[in-house]
């Protein structure tokens, strides 16, 4: 197999030793996953309610993580802010996998000027960063989730589709391929029903990989004002939020939404590693 | 192929990914709603004066690939445009602010070589416990996005202890520049800290297990000698590769950096003018970054095969 992920390198001791390392961060990921789902119904406060009086209050029995420098209940706004801190990256990566998948399985299977396209595109691609890229769609249509979540799915397809020519490639030559050639079945249905199922668990642990980057991409681009709209609570733009708090001296409100975004990137990486890491055992 | 025969191509071929990128970048001004005057205007009231200033700026009224060639021309002879928000030439305000930022990813870069490198090396070196802790730190480093760091390090260090200025890049002296910088380029450096040390360590592992390593301690060289001259000089080419990797995340990381620490660079500039629609900032910005990313690379690329001999020309892994 000569497929390489494109990966956090050295993690494999991390990876080896670490069952409880990776255990915590399955668990980590799956209380993100539940409070991203189960919000709504867990906020104690409305995450929008202005109370200046309020503000930058301690914790309390009402706040038990305290509230911002606009007197907004930082524990409802971290609740909230996993909706779309984790929907974001969500479609990245579902959008990127998806059409990855197929740029990759056609390169590798049709060749020709596909493949050729895909290479430029690839090399095009890796030249503009998916940040820049988000930057210059935002610049010209305007704030919101949708435009970046394209820009930087477009940005990871060739790391995907990359992966999945050269897995199709290593597939293509093994003789079950041949045996179902001969027998007459169409390429769609080689491709669909038995490539594909063969291939999806080393592209689906880039993906989770993929996650944390788009995570850490999309809460950077919260953070300047240009992700999310701004009355919406996000990770990264109440990182923003914070800095106002910080300069009064009262980081609680900055220094959760920073342990949030370092945790649940770490997390993703660490499950990811670790199924990449299978895989590749298996597949040896 | 000759060295120059490969240089020469490698800068072909960075022209041509180039002249791509700087395409994208031209067309995505018509990716808008509405027609470019418009677009380029966003939402100001023109007077028709200004409209057919706009028109004749931009060549609205040519077809698409001549205006776009002369954009190119225009931006080759180093004339960006003007902005629309600051109503000055494009060029000026990037004079302005370029070298802030280029000092900015220079004492990164520093500070990233120096410490991702030392901490690799000793990670790979001593094992057992340096390596765990290292490994657990560089974890977490690698989960930090920048923006994170600078607020955090701006709130320790500049609010809470008062060591160092929270904002701004100081008043014209050079001392006070780098005192001011000092703090954003430890937030611009952490993440690229943990993954350099990360492909250091394992490419020194590496080169730990190989023969030639065993017979050089077989016969008697120091220890030392043998990891600086036979271990981390082999593993220097496949460091070497994260190097366009490494100039292209800080390139993009010191736009949060900058707008965390208030620094007038271009990084927050391309900020502010993509806040403000300033479409020919923005272009001018997304195009220095595109292009300083594939300088590198192409330094990168041709420094290899001097620094390990035993690549082939335009290969990037060693032909062992």
């Amino acid at each position: 197999m000569t497929a390489v992920l494109t990966r956090r390198p050295g993690l494999s001791r991390i990876r080896a030793a670490g069952s409880p390392l990776h255990l915590v961060c399955l668990a980590l990921v799956a209380v993100v996953v539940l409070a991203a789902l189960f919000a709504p119904w867990l906020v104690p406060h409305d995450p929008n309610a202005v109370d200046l009086g309020n503000a930058l209050a301690a914790p309390s029995a009402a706040h038990p993580f305290g509230v911002d420098a606009a007197g907004r209940d930082t524990l409802s706004r971290l609740l909230l802010g996993a909706r779309t801190s984790l929907l974001g990256p969500l479609g990245v990566v579902a959008f990127s996998t998806a059409a990855g998948i197929a740029v990759g399985t056609a390169a590798a299977w049709r060749g020709g000027w596909i493949d050729s396209v895909l290479s430029r595109s690839t090399e095009l691609v890796f030249a503009f960063p998916g940040m820049l890229l988000a930057i210059l769609i935002i610049s010209v249509y305007g704030e919101g989730l949708l435009a970046p979540v394209i820009a930087l799915a477009v940005a990871y397809l060739p790391y995907v589709s990359r992966l999945t020519r050269s897995l199709v490639l290593a597939e293509r030559a093994r003789p079950y391929v041949s045996a179902y050639q001969v027998q007459g079945h169409s390429a769609l249905q080689i491709c669909l029903r038995h490539i594909l199922p063969n291939i999806a668990p080393v592209v689906l642990a880039q993906s989770t990989i993929n996650f944390g980057y788009a995570l850490m991409d999309l809460a950077g681009l919260s953070f300047l004002g240009l992700g999310v709209p701004a009355l919406t609570p996000d990770w990264g733009r109440m990182v923003f939020d914070g800095q106002t708090a910080i300069q009064h001296g009262y980081p609680l409100s900055a220094i959760l939404p920073c342990a949030f975004i370092v945790l649940t990137v770490v997390a993703f990486n660490v499950v990811g590693e670790r199924w990449a890491d299978r895989v590749a055992r298996r597949d040896r | 192929m000759s060295f120059v025969r490969f240089a020469l191509r490698r800068v072909a071929e960075m022209a041509a990914t180039l002249l791509t990128a700087s395409f994208v970048v031209f067309a995505a001004m018509y990716l808008a709603p509405g027609n470019p005057a418009s677009f380029l205007l966003a939402g100001r009231s023109a007077s028709p004066e200004a409209l057919a200033a706009i028109n004749a700026q931009y060549h609205l009224d040519d077809p698409f690939l001549v205006r776009y060639f002369r954009w190119l021309g225009d931006i080759l002879q180093g004339d960006f445009g003007r902005s629309i928000t600051y109503r000055t030439d494009v060029s000026r305000l990037l004079a302005d602010r370029l070298p802030t930022t280029l000092t900015l990813i220079v004492m990164s870069l520093v500070v990233v070589v120096a410490v991702g490198l030392f901490l690799g090396r000793i990670a790979a070196v001593r094992g057992g416990a340096t390596d765990s802790a290292i490994l657990v730190t560089t974890t977490l480093a690698v989960g930090t996005p920048s923006f994170v760091a600078a607020v955090l390090l701006q709130g320790l260090f500049a609010v809470n202890l008062g060591w160092f200025p929270s904002s701004g890049a100081g008043d014209g002296g050079l001392g006070d520049l780098l005192w001011h910088l000092t703090l954003p380029s430890i937030a611009l450096a952490l993440y690229l800290i943990g993954m350099l040390a990360r492909v250091t360590r394992s490419a020194m592992l590496e080169a730990l297990d190989s023969e030639h390593v065993t017979v050089a301690r077989s016969r008697g060289v120091p220890e030392r000698q043998v990891i600086r001259r036979h271990v981390f000089r082999n593993s220097l080419s496949t460091v070497l590769t994260t190097g366009g990797l490494i100039v292209s995340t800080l390139l993009v990381c010191t736009i949060l950096v900058e707008t965390a620490f208030s620094i007038g660079g271009i990084g927050q500039l391309l900020e502010l003018s993509t806040t403000t629609k300033d479409f020919p900032t923005v272009q001018a910005i997304s195009l220095i970054i595109v292009a300083l990313f594939m300088i590198v690379n192409l330094v990168v690329d041709l420094l290899l095969p001097l620094v390990d001999p035993r690549l082939t020309l335009g290969s990037r892994s060693a032909a062992v």
